[in-house]
């Protein structure tokens, strides 16, 4: 099981994904952004941070990357790719995930603990889960209010690719959508960070049957 | 070659929520401004571009907005051009 982590400058959860990863039994590498290939690897991390220091937009440079046109290739080809707070933002700049974050209504960063309701187990981040579960993961952004047209909300809800919405809107998100996934449900991208809700000590371990989920899809594929 | 001042003003596109915007337009009132409203905040970008034409510059710019400097999900832009 080898997981490729998405390295930017500026990206800072990219150990705390690797450490979890290894603590799993997988194998975790890191994908420098200037590299042309993912390596073959299983399964793809973009993991959370301030890519290129979120200029412009969040992810408005890092999607240029070399690195992001071979991830764009492996999701196209079905590989399961899954973005973390600005990995969630670098996915949708480049146009794997529908929508985009915005700012957080009321401007205020958001650094908490937070309960997250599971709305579909058919994506690569959630087949391990149970539909209702509620997850206790945190945040820690002060752009992941989630906006999207109607017509892509329509789309969002009858097609179930809300993946997570939270029990508590934190930040103004549309629908109070936490995640939500592409159209072949093995693109995912979620504001919150499993891999800080990995093990009792850090408050929560409920992030790690999303990080078991990645591992169950390579393992069916 | 001749060159090409562009200035690209970026908005919220209409139903987007602009939090900063929002803000500014409770603080001013709080001033005595209470005759304010419809704050909009916004992004400027400046940009000098070398291109035979105004049309051709024009129109790379605006590719630019639509690659780049612009997110057509949450954001409109204009393009306004003044030979440098």
């Amino acid at each position: 099981m080898r997981i490729g982590v998405v390295q930017f400058p500026g990206t800072n959860c990219e150990l705390d994904v690797m450490r979890v990863v290894t603590s799993l039994g997988g194998e975790a590498e890191l994908l420098f952004h200037t590299e042309a290939s993912a390596r073959g690897v299983d399964a793809v991390i973009v993991p959370g941070g301030f890519a290129h220091g979120d200029y412009l937009r969040a992810g408005a440079i890092a999607r240029f990357s070399p690195i992001m046109e071979a991830v764009a290739e492996y999701a196209r080809s079905g590989g399961p790719v899954v973005g973390i707070c600005n990995g969630f933002q670098v996915l949708c700049e480049a146009g794997l995930l529908p929508g985009a974050l915005q700012k957080n209504a009321g401007l205020k960063f958001v650094c908490q603990t937070v309960e997250l309701r599971v709305e579909t187990t058919t994506t690569v981040l959630t087949n391990q889960a149970t539909v209702g579960q509620i997850l206790r993961v945190p945040i820690n952004h002060f752009e992941g209010n989630y906006v999207c047209d109607d017509r892509t909300l329509d789309a969002l809800r009858t097609e179930e690719r809300i993946v997570v919405r939270y029990v508590v809107n934190p930040n103004g998100s549309r629908d109070d959508i936490a995640g939500v996934c592409n159209e072949t449900r093995n693109v995912v991208g979620l504001m919150p960070h499993p891999e800080r809700a990995s093990e009792p000590l850090l408050g929560s371990d409920d992030g790690l049957v999303m990080l078991r989920s990645l591992f169950a899809s390579v393992v069916a594929a | 070659m001749p060159s090409f001042t562009a200035t690209v003003d970026i908005t919220h596109l209409p139903g987007i929520l602009d939090p900063q915007g929002a803000t500014i337009d409770r603080a001013l009132p709080a001033l005595g401004y209470t005759n304010v409203s419809q704050v909009k905040v916004g992004k400027s970008i400046r940009l000098t571009v070398a291109a035979e034409s105004e049309a051709a510059a024009r129109a790379q710019v605006d590719e630019m907005c639509h690659r780049l400097l612009a997110n057509p999900v949450i954001e409109a832009f204009s393009i306004t051009l003044e030979r440098a």
